[in-house]
């Protein structure tokens, strides 16, 4: 794993803080060129480590880079799926049953899972669990995604409902099929690594947020310096600047000092914020070059 | 420990399962829908106790305390009998679909000495919180008018087929979208005296309504203009923004972001200068043991729990609280319904009947910004 990452956020207008930068910024990025032209700068600075949503958009930055393998051999791609919004809005479209039908590769699978009734075995879950994962994997077919991460409304979820083996079912599906490895997003790191250790996902590759003013590290900030001093996982820092309420170097540094985190993700949409960030984190991780 | 049963997992249910499963002071003890698979999943994999009958779940005596996520349309029934069985209630919003339902059940609740809330989950969004706070201190002075708005991307299409798309059943914009910037009305300026002017509008919906236009006139000739459409492709997410004009300056708040021009720095709003002063979300909230999607959904769960716990009755979103909206929802529909007054002959025309089908066939090109 590379240690500085980039994000996407900055491209499909989510900003913690304001919704007018938010709008900005979807206007700037509306174009996909737009979003490959920040990406080529990012890469031609080292950072070619692209961590992503399943947005639609990015389905053309793909092509984009299988089109063009010459330009990017480096160029690594972390998926993050589902993006939520897509579900969460199919759902309230045609119910729960009816968003599955629309996300499957084709009906025979839920058709022959539902027959039944009521109910449902096991297997059925994982089956659909698999396809659902595989349909989110389409856009980067013949692309290097040496990680694959589920996001943190579904983590979370899952969490708070207890539904431990479906980080299992994960794991051992991207492990299998995609020779991956497994990763999770989540504001709740502390309790889940509780829970992957349970359900046997070893030093697993965790995602949250961890910056020094504690913004949204649920559990609470001494839980998140005991799991990075005490625990055994690899550590991905999300959110270091807290949208944009800690200055870039005093946000790294402090980053960079704790102990047990691997890499930092993190988004920009000009050249020279990324050489910024960069430069920054290279006085405090020699190694991050 | 306060043993806590939900009824309906839709899409409301789930995140709140999730975050209540999390409390440390909860123990859930009964899960209820009419979904067989949906149970059967959650059964099979969590080993929570599941009912696909709610009557009968009421029946289990080891519940304090009901989380009400169904269809609107059945909050009335369930919460009656749930406070009748002696169970605190927390129910998702619109409270009930008729004002008079509301009105009795908070009567009833608050003379059993029950816990009741509603799940208006933006009375626990930190800049709202502070847009409140700045108010009741007189920040901005007399307070003339508001400005009350909701935006977001839920109905694109002419279709649709759960119900959230039907009125009768509590679904359309009005019910879903538009009772979120009303409550908020209410929570700093009280129950309107009047609404008119009223717009309900069909875009793509056959059985629900888009958008909702209304004028609101609350005491002391303060005016609010509410403006809400959901068929609104441009919002990412849902977004609600609350704009009020004073005497002494302007307050604009969303989830995001609170927004302050004072004319003239007050002794009231402490660290806010003359001129503007802007506060985000990362200072103005605080932390939950628990988060899914938004500190004020955890935020409203914990503030039922400790509630119940602790034996306090108020909550910042009782039912009471609830049934001014849900009066001020039933006012807008009836002042719609009747229509403008015109002086000449031609009627006023409405917007064109929503079609099932489509006149752009899908996705519309987007031009080139």
């Amino acid at each position: 794993m590379n240690r500085l990452l980039f994000g996407d956020n900055q491209f499909f207008g989510v900003n913690h803080m304001s919704e007018e930068k938010a709008r900005a910024q979807s206007i700037r990025f509306q174009d996909v060129s737009r979003i490959i032209e920040v990406l080529d700068a990012a890469y031609d600075e080292g950072v070619k480590t692209f961590m992503c949503t399943t947005h639609d958009k990015i389905e053309a930055v793909c092509d984009h880079v299988r089109a063009n393998k010459a330009r990017y051999p480096d160029f690594v791609f972390y998926p993050c799926m589902p993006y939520a919004h897509k579900y969460a809005n199919a759902i309230t479209e045609d119910g729960p049953l009816g968003a599955l039908r629309r996300f499957l590769p084709s009906d025979g699978l839920l058709d022959a899972a539902f027959r039944g009734g009521a109910s449902l075995a096991k297997k059925d879950i994982e089956g659909v669990a698999t396809l659902l994962i595989d349909a989110e994997m389409k856009m980067f077919d013949g692309l290097s995604t040496p990680v694959i991460f589920l996001q943190n409304v579904v983590v979370d979820l899952l969490l708070g409902l207890n539904f431990k083996e479906a980080f299992s079912i994960f794991a051992n599906h991207v492990k299998k099929k995609y020779r991956a490895e497994p990763g999770f997003i989540t504001m709740n790191m502390p309790m889940l690594l509780d829970v992957l250790d349970e359900v046997g996902v070893k030093n697993p590759i965790v995602c949250s947020n961890i910056n020094k003013i504690g913004f949204r590290m649920s559990g609470g900030f001494e839980a998140y310096e005991r799991a990075l001093k005490e625990r055994e996982f690899q550590a991905i820092a999300m959110s270091v600047f807290a949208s944009g309420a800690i200055p870039p170097k005093e946000a790294l540094e402090w980053v960079c000092h704790q102990p047990n985190v691997r890499s930092i993700v993190f988004g920009a949409s000009s050249r020279a914020n990324i050489r910024n960030t960069r430069d920054i984190t290279l006085q405090f991780w020699p190694d991050a070059a | 420990m306060v043993r806590v049963a939900l009824v309906g997992l839709g899409k409301m249910g789930a995140s709140h399962l999730s975050i209540v499963n999390a409390h440390p002071l909860v123990k859930v003890t009964a899960v209820c829908d009419a979904t067989g698979y949906v149970l059967d999943v959650l059964s099979k994999y969590t080993g929570l106790t599941v009912y696909s009958s709610f009557e009968e779940m009421l029946q289990a005596d080891d519940i304090d305390a009901l989380i009400v996520a169904t269809p609107s349309r059945f909050h009335a029934p369930m919460v009656e009998a749930a406070l009748k069985r002696g169970l605190h209630v927390f129910c998702e919003k619109p409270f009930c679909l008729d004002p008079a339902d509301s009105i009795r059940l908070g009567e009833l609740a608050e003379e059993r000495g029950l816990v009741n809330q509603v799940g208006y989950h933006y009375r626990f969004v930190g800049a709202f919180q502070e847009m409140k706070r700045l108010l009741d201190a007189g920040a901005i002075g007399r307070v003339t008018h508001i400005l009350a708005e909701a935006y977001g991307p839920v109905v694109l299409k002419p279709k649709g087929s759960t119900w959230r798309s039907q009125r009768a059943e509590g679904g359309g914009c009005l019910y879903d979208y538009a009772a979120h910037p009303l409550n908020l009305l209410n929570w700093c300026f009280g129950a309107p005296n009047g609404v008119g002017g009223s717009v309900v509008n069909k875009i793509f919906s056959r059985d629900s309504d888009d958008e909702v236009y209304s004028t609101l006139y609350f005491p002391d000739g303060v005016t609010a203009q509410l403006s809400v459409n959901w068929s609104d492709e441009s919002y990412r997410k849902m977004s609600t923004k609350v704009s009020v004009w004073g005497t002494n300056g302007r307050i604009s708040a969303d989830r995001q972001e609170c927004q302050v021009y004072l004319r003239e720095a007050v002794a009231g709003a402490a660290g806010y200068s003359e001129g503007w002063n802007v506060r985000y979300t990362t200072e103005l909230t605080d932390e939950v043991w628990f988060y899914v999607r938004g500190e004020e959904y955890s935020a409203q769960i914990d503030h039922f729990v400790q509630a119940v716990s602790g034996g306090a009755m108020e909550t910042v979103s009782s039912f009471r609280s609830a049934a001014e909206t849900d009066q001020i929802l039933a006012m807008i529909l009836a002042d719609a319904e009747r229509g403008p007054s015109t002086t000449r002959e031609t009627p006023i025309e409405r917007a064109p009947q929503a079609r099932r089908f489509s006149l752009f066939g899908g996705k519309r090109a987007r031009t080139a910004g």
